[in-house]
């Protein structure tokens, strides 16, 4: 029973990554993108926003920021691909399949997090060519990687539930962006949350994109110097704050994912 | 033996403002075709879905190979097949691609799986276009390759929900015989569909559905004569309709029918073919050679007309069909 649900849900992440294969625009447009956020932070804002710490520029503060965000928005290629698969019948066929409840989304979530490999690869290579140089060694850069893979895993599972909640994928698109846009803006990773008014200056702190942001900088190598506005736990203790909201975003998604995929059905 | 049993399946959404089933109950005999027949909105795609695992009813019961659908879905997922009435195939995939994932997703071993793909791949006509992205098939090839992903396993039991909608009129054709093959095989099948002339030609019963239920059911004979018998009709020369009345009078005892306008006589026979033989017979003897001369059974449209009182289209109630249509999640 477990090995089927495995092998079913690694059966569901390779159609994933075959179908990138198949067209490959979709993997080329979703590395274009967050490279261009790269450029575009670098050059736009990078000459007006002063670190504060003299030695060390923006790029190094706007990489880990940019990982962040780019993560984060797993949840909207999760979401958009779930409704369509909803929308064109092929859920209604998976659901016939004598296959385990969970692998279609357990396979969706691994899939996604898996293209992002591929586009963190690409970013950290556009980072480099623009100056972002990682101070931490190879080790902790590594572990700054996987970070972030384990978040963009998370968040997709909460890509699973707008997906299948909503009825389109136009729907799932808008939805992704409203809730997601303003948490990474809200957020310390593109200017510092000091010049934010107190009531966002808090939000931000317990921010999970910022606790992010803040880890990652630490893992890279950076003191966290954008947005420590008060001595709270988690600007204090980014890495862990962060791996204990992953903890309860995985808590609490995965198992209202896989009911929802479960009720849809039944409904 | 009974493969489907359907029980008084009331299904209703929107708080039950809407009732997509209305206590509906049908059954299929083994290795027989059921087609279910009726227009958009009548509760086909709900009934299927109840069927093949993919939606509980509010009430009532079904089972499908002697298998409980609501108690143990997964079982009843081992022996069926469905075909949905959207090409349920991933587009950006090639049709090898996409036969070997389900192959691999009924548990099949790689090599096997690689195998009952060619197979598929060959019955259904598609091995030249194995390695084409779906998106580049035709609308028939889609339904192909739709319904061969449906026989990887070789169910026991098929759920085809209009199975041809879409189609143009080769494509029809050449899905009737992929489906008049399947049926040789043994294979039981259920079909829905709003074609009157496709339950005539797949279907060994139809059950004709209306709001939710069903509302007659039987071969299409046995639906033909229960709207009325037969009529002889014969077309003669404007000269010769005074003659040709006088002797479809005889034959048929009861009330004839002139339409000058089209030059036909008509009148309702009970005797069959013996009727049109003897009529043919008289306007021999008077050498009368009439147009056209046929005994003309009742059309399902007919049936549909008597039963329901309205044509087989798109019902007005637009409401039902968006439920509907929410439910299966278009």
């Amino acid at each position: 029973m477990i090995k089927y649900a495995i092998s079913d849900s690694l059966i569901i992440t390779k159609r994933q990554l075959l179908q990138l294969i198949r067209v490959p625009e979709v993997l080329i447009f979703s590395t274009i993108q967050p490279v261009m956020f790269v450029l575009l932070f670098r050059y736009v804002f990078g000459g007006s926003i002063s670190t504060g710490i003299p030695g060390v520029d923006y790029v190094q503060l706007l990489m880990p920021g940019i990982f962040v965000q780019t993560v984060a928005f797993t949840l909207a290629g999760t979401a958009v691909g779930l409704a369509e698969d909803m929308q064109k019948g092929l859920i209604d066929r998976f659901r016939s399949l004598p296959i385990s409840r969970s692998a279609v989304v357990f396979g969706r979530t691994l899939g996604d997090g898996a293209l992002n490999i591929v586009v963190l690869a690409v970013m950290g290579l556009a980072g480099y060519a623009v100056g972002w140089r990682p101070s931490s060694g190879f080790f902790n850069v590594l572990l700054g990687f996987a970070f972030l893979l384990l978040f963009g895993f998370a968040m997709a599972w909460v890509g699973v539930l707008i997906g299948l909640s909503v009825r389109s994928a136009r729907v799932a698109n808008a939805a992704v962006f409203i809730a997601v846009f303003p948490l990474t803006f809200l957020s310390n990773a593109f200017a510092p949350t000091t010049g934010m008014p107190k009531a966002l200056q808090y939000f931000a702190e317990w921010n999970p994109v910022s606790t992010m942001v803040a880890g990652c900088r630490e893992l890279f190598g950076l003191q966290n110097i954008f947005g420590v506005t008060a001595n709270s736990w988690p600007s204090q203790n980014p890495l862990e704050m962060s791996l204990i909201y992953m903890v309860i975003i995985m808590a609490i998604f995965i198992p209202l994912s896989v009911r929802k995929y479960i009720n849809t059905a039944s409904k | 033996m009974k493969s489907v049993i359907a029980e008084n399946l009331v299904k209703t959404y929107d708080k039950g403002k809407v009732r997509a089933l209305d206590g509906l109950s049908l059954d299929v005999e083994e290795g027989t075709v059921l087609g279910v027949l009726g227009p958009n909105g009548a509760g086909k795609t709900t009934t299927v879905r109840i069927l093949a695992t993919l939606l509980n009813p509010d009430s009532g019961h079904a089972t499908v190979a002697g298998i409980d659908v609501i108690k143990n879905p997964s079982k009843v997922r081992e022996v069926i097949g469905l075909s949905g009435q959207y090409a349920a195939v991933d587009e950006t995939l090639t049709g090898w691609d996409n036969l070997t994932m389900f192959s691999r997703l009924y548990h099949l071993s790689p090599t096997a799986a690689k195998k009952r793909a060619s197979e598929l791949l060959e019955q259904f006509s598609l091995t030249d276009a194995a390695k084409r992205s779906i998106k580049t098939y035709s609308g028939g090839m889609r339904r192909r390759l739709d319904l061969a992903a449906s026989l990887i396993v070789k169910p026991k039991i098929l759920f085809l929900d209009e199975p041809t909608t879409g189609l143009d009129p080769r494509g029809r054709i050449e899905m009737w015989e992929v489906i008049q093959g399947l049926v040789k095989d043994g294979t039981t099948l259920l079909l829905t569909t709003q074609y009157l002339e496709e339950a005539d030609q797949l279907a060994n019963e139809i059950a004709v559905i209306d709001h939710g239920k069903v509302i007659a059911r039987g071969t299409s004979d046995q639906l033909k004569k229960e709207v009325g018998g037969e009529r002889l009709e014969i077309v003669a020369e404007a000269k010769d309709l005074n003659q040709v009345a006088e002797i479809v009078g005889k034959v048929s005892g009861g009330k004839v029918l002139v339409e000058e306008g089209s030059r036909q006589v008509s009148a309702p026979v009970t005797t069959g073919s013996r009727a049109l033989i003897e009529a043919v017979r008289s306007l021999d003897d008077l050498g009368i050679h009439p147009l056209d001369i046929a005994l003309k059974r009742p059309s399902l449209d007919d049936v549909f007309i008597a039963l329901t009182g309205h044509v087989a289209e798109e019902k007005k109630s637009e409401e039902l069909d968006a439920k509907e249509k929410r439910g299966r999640r278009k």
